[in-house]
Formats: structure tokens, C-alpha cells, sequence
């Protein structure tokens, strides 16, 4: 891999990994299986381009961050109040997401931002100037690394595990799950937003499309990170995501490299999450499949039983 | 102290499979009371917990704790007066975290949450010194998973969490009956000590006659809905699991048929 599509891999590494954190608390720490992060991603990117076209790319990450947060309330209150199955509530949300996104985008499909102040141009004038797409986003990482961290700490961080693990259990201590639900749901989309958010001016334009498959790859990286990096600790497990992350883009750029056609991207990330998720029960037959030939082995070479 | 007035509860009513679950019960604890539950296969014992609880909302009556009508309170609100034990052992931890994680989560109860440190100092040492009264050795396994432990050690510890925050009420719902004998017994002494040594008022469904008997101060048998049977004091005290079950056949006028019956 050349140097610059390494460095590459690693600038988009983190951004994605704010997503992925994001990811990992719904999937992971809710038990939630929220699909409404291929929405909420453009919806960051949304504010975040049309505020930087304006003129104010650092409120377009905070406007993002807040929309993200409304984005996420929304699943866990249909899937709460409504008991709408949580798969079900995060299509229902990211499928009207496109509409609003639309509508924040002012009907545009697209947003350039080419020659377009952003957040990346205030390390500007400083010698830190030609590492700001790297500075930038990292500073933002482990700030949320740590807080997320910290707060997973927390009495509240502590029942919001618990909910995920035995929701049951937390009620029945007094803890009304509907509310560490909802606040986990706005905290995931907020980080998934702000992915989005930094993004759009990182690559200097937003897509309405650009969410698609957005939540396979945030899952492709918490699975990457948990097989490669473990899960013994809970700061390890936060890492673990964030490391997933770039190595995904990794992979993408060495395949990229190698000549795959960008536009089997989505049909790679799928496969390779399917393939994943799949580990442990092809385990688990190849095993058994392996001592059904063996028997069958020993009773055509030995003695028929029966 | 604890008073159930009229309750009534019908599942899937409207439809051909509608059943009379609990049928116009009246139920009063005095402070410190310790009551068993016995009865068949559906007589109503846990639906009668998970009313009391409000895991089901229930059709008529009411649930009164103390001086506080909580018919309508939702689940988790009435959580903070009322401990619980159930009877799958996987139900009453977070399997995921550790056994001080599970321990923090129960001694919060009822206090502020929010963002404080999860757990202290003093807190640890709290837990160690309650851990150690359960006498299975978790003191030393605290930053363990909860996943790792054995039914019967999950039991003990889901019992220490209902009673850590002194709830009002305590409600156990055949909370030995996944467990071997020798741990079920062990769970039934500690559920004794903690009970006493709180004076909790408690209502425990069990499956075991001789059990419903031993433990606590009044034992009351359930059937179709109703209670049969209510006796305490010297009545209690001269009963037998032999006359139990003769007193079970004459006044619902049916056998006694609990497929998980233990009847010593």
C-alpha cells in the first residue's frame, strides 16, 4: 500500500470510528439493532454541509451532534412506547430520514464544499497546518473515547450495560428502562451524526446517498476490533472499535489497490460482515461435519455396525 | 403493611383461550410477615407475584404498600419498594458485567443516579463484607462476570441484591426450584437469615411442601385463582406435608398436580 493511501485509510479510519462507537453502544452495549444510522449519518452530514456553506463549519458539527440525538430518540421511542420491533422501528426512521435530509439539504441531492472554509482550515498559518485532516478528527476521538469511557463508568453508564445484557433485571431494580433506552438511542446517532458531519467536510461534499450501508460498516468494524484486538476490558472493547474501524478502511484500500472496482465496495463489506457473523456456526458444523466423515470413514474401512 | 384488595386478572380475555387467572384475591401482610405460597400447575402463584410487582397490569383490585396505592404504578416504580428473586437464574443479573458491577446496580436503587462514579472505595467494602455473609466465596471473585458463576451462586447473589436497598416487600418466585437440593437448601437458609435479619415482609412461592411449611410464618395454598388455604400459628405448626396435601384434595376437590413438586 502506498503511503498516501495509508495515511488515507488512517484520516477515514477515525472519522469512521466516531461512527463506530456509535454503533457499538446500540448494537453492543442496547442489544439494539439499530438501522437508523444509515439515515442519521447523512443527517449529520446535512447540517454539516449547509452550515459550512454558510460560513460556520464548527456549528455545523454542533447542529449535527443535537440533530443525531433527535434522530435517535425517535427508534427508541416506537420501539418503547410503541413496541415496534427495534429492525422494524430503525427502517421506519431511516427511510423518513431521507425526506428530512432532503429537505435540510434545501432539495439538493448534493452539496460540494469545494474552496469552502471548514473545520479542518484552523490549524491554518500553524506549522500543524499539513496534518490538520489527521490532527482534527483524532483530537475529537479520544475526547469522545475518554467520555464515552468515563461515562459507561457512571452509575447511569452502568445500568445502560445492564439494560442491553437484562432489561428485565433493571426494571426490577427500580430503573425505568425506557429512559436509559432513549438516552443511550440519542447518545449512539449523536456520534454516528457527527461521523457523517466530519466527514462531509473532510471529503468536501455531501451525498444523500452516502449513508447507504452505513451501519454494515460500522458493524464490520465493532466485529473486526472485538476477533482482532478482544473484549477483556471495557476500555480494550472501546479501543478495539476504534482500531476496527481503520483497519477496515485498510483492507477497502489495499482492495481498492488491487483493482476491485469501487463499485463492488457494498457487495464487499456485506459479504465480509455476513461472513462474520457466520464464524461461529461454520465453526461449529465444519467440526461436526469433520467427525461425521471420520465415523463414516471408520465403518467403511471396519467392521459394519448393527 | 401490605394489603391486596379485590385483584382480579384475565389473560387474553375476549378470546377463546380467556382465562381467569386470579380471581378476586384479598391478601394482608402484617410487617415482617413471611409468607409461602403453595399450589398445582396454574393456580396463580406467579401471575399473583407479577401482579403485585406490575410485570401485568391487572384487571380489578388493588396493590397498597404501606400507605401507598401503587395499582397504577408502572414496573420499575414499584421496583424500588419491592425486591425480587425469579426463579430462571439468568433473570435476576447482567450476565455481561461484573459481580461489584451487579452489586453497584442494586445499591443504587432508589437513590439518585446520574453520573457519580459507578462504584466507590466504601462501597467496595461494603460489598466484600456482604459477599462474604453468603459464604460461597464471590469476595474474591468481585471483578469477575456474573456469566461465570454457577445457578445456585447467581441465586445467592440476586438475593443479596433484593434485599441490599431494604425494600419493603419481598417477592420470590420459586427461587430454588432450577437449583441442585444441596444449593437449594443453602439458598433457602440464606433467604431465611436475610429475611430476619431485615424483618422483610415476604411472600415466597415454593414447590417444596415441606419448605412452604419450615420457612416463614404462614403458608397459604393457591387454587384456580384463589386462595384455599390460610394458616398460621399453632394450625401451621401441627400441620404435616401428609395432612397438606389430604387438606389440598378436600377443598379444591382435586389432586394436587405440580409436575415440580418436592415433597420433602
Amino acid at each position: 500500500m502506498s503511503f498516501l493511501a495509508f495515511q488515507g485509510s488512517i484520516e477515514l479510519g477515525i472519522i469512521y470510528a466516531i461512527m463506530a462507537l456509535g454503533v457499538f453502544i446500540s448494537f453492543r452495549t442496547l442489544n439494539f439493532p439499530d438501522l437508523t444510522v444509515d439515515g442519521s449519518f447523512v443527517t449529520g452530514a446535512a447540517f454539516s454541509a449547509v452550515l459550512c456553506a454558510n460560513g460556520y463549519p464548527g456549528w455545523g458539527l454542533v447542529l449535527a451532534l443535537l440533530a443525531g440525538c433527535m434522530a435517535g430518540c425517535v427508534p427508541a421511542l416506537l420501539h418503547t412506547k410503541l413496541e415496534i420491533q427495534p429492525l422494524l422501528a430503525g427502517i421506519l426512521v431511516m427511510l423518513g430520514l431521507y425526506s428530512i435530509n432532503l429537505k435540510v439539504m434545501g432539495t439538493r441531492a448534493n452539496i460540494p464544499l469545494v474552496n469552502k472554509t471548514t473545520v479542518f482550515s484552523c490549524l491554518e498559518g500553524t506549522p500543524l497546518e499539513a496534518h490538520a485532516q489527521l490532527l482534527i478528527p483524532l483530537v475529537i476521538l479520544i475526547v469522545i473515547l475518554i467520555l464515552l469511557y468515563l461515562l459507561l463508568k457512571t452509575k447511569f453508564g452502568f445500568t445502560l450495560r445492564a439494560t442491553g445484557d437484562n432489561a428485565q433485571m433493571v426494571r426490577a431494580l427500580g430503573v425505568n428502562t425506557d429512559t436509559t433506552i432513549l438516552i443511550g438511542m440519542a447518545l449512539s446517532n449523536a456520534l454516528v451524526a457527527l461521523s457523517g458531519a466530519l466527514l462531509a467536510q473532510y471529503q468536501s461534499f455531501t451525498d444523500i446517498g452516502m449513508g447507504i450501508g452505513m451501519v454494515v460498516i460500522g458493524l464490520a468494524s465493532v466485529i473486526i476490533g472485538e476477533v482482532v484486538f478482544g473484549i477483556s476490558s471495557l476500555m480494550r472493547r472501546l479501543i478495539a472499535v476504534i482500531l476496527g474501524a481503520m483497519l477496515y478502511r485498510m483492507i477497502i484500500a489495499v482492495a481498492l489497490e488491487m483493482g476491485m472496482p469501487a463499485t463492488d465496495l457494498k457487495l464487499v463489506s456485506a459479504t465480509l460482515v455476513a461472513l462474520a457473523l457466520a464464524m461461529p456456526v461454520i465453526k461449529k458444523k465444519a467440526g461436526f461435519y469433520k467427525r461425521k466423515m471420520s465415523a463414516e470413514g471408520l465403518n467403511r474401512g471396519g467392521k459394519k455396525i448393527g | 403493611m401490605v394489603k391486596i384488595e379485590g385483584l382480579s386478572k384475565i389473560f387474553d380475555q375476549g378470546t377463546t383461550n380467556e382465562k381467569l387467572a386470579i380471581d378476586n384475591i384479598n391478601l394482608a401482610l402484617e410487617a415482617g410477615e413471611f409468607v409461602t405460597v403453595i399450589g398445582g400447575n396454574g393456580a396463580g402463584k406467579s401471575t399473583l407475584l407479577n401482579c403485585i410487582a406490575g410485570v401485568c397490569e391487572i384487571d380489578a383490585g388493588r396493590v397498597v404498600l404501606g400507605n401507598v396505592d401503587m395499582t397504577f404504578w408502572p414496573e420499575y416504580k414499584r421496583s424500588r419498594y419491592i425486591g425480587r428473586v425469579f426463579q430462571d437464574p439468568l433473570k435476576g443479573t447482567a450476565f455481561d458485567m461484573t459481580i461489584e458491577e451487579n452489586l453497584a446496580i442494586a445499591y443504587a436503587k432508589g437513590k439518585p443516579q446520574g453520573l457519580r462514579r459507578g462504584i466507590t472505595k466504601a462501597d467496595l467494602q461494603m460489598f466484600r463484607e456482604r459477599l462474604t455473609l453468603l459464604d460461597l466465596g464471590l469476595e474474591d471473585r468481585m471483578k469477575q462476570k456474573v456469566g461465570t458463576l454457577s445457578g445456585g451462586q447467581r441465586q445467592a447473589l440476586t438475593l443479596l441484591m433484593a434485599t441490599m436497598a431494604e425494600p419493603q416487600l419481598l417477592l420470590l418466585d420459586e427461587h430454588t426450584a432450577a437449583l441442585d437440593p444441596g444449593m437449594a437448601k443453602k439458598v433457602l437458609l440464606l433467604t431465611r437469615d436475610m429475611v430476619g435479619e431485615h424483618h422483610l415482609c415476604t411472600i415466597m412461592v415454593t414447590h417444596n411442601m415441606k419448605a412452604a411449611l419450615e420457612y416463614g410464618s404462614r403458608t397459604i395454598m393457591m387454587h384456580e385463582g384463589r386462595i384455599i388455604m390460610d394458616i398460621r400459628g399453632q394450625e401451621r405448626g401441627e400441620m404435616t406435608v401428609e395432612t397438606l396435601i389430604k387438606q389440598f384434595g378436600s377443598r379444591s376437590g382435586t389432586e394436587l398436580d405440580n409436575d415440580r413438586l418436592l415433597l420433602n
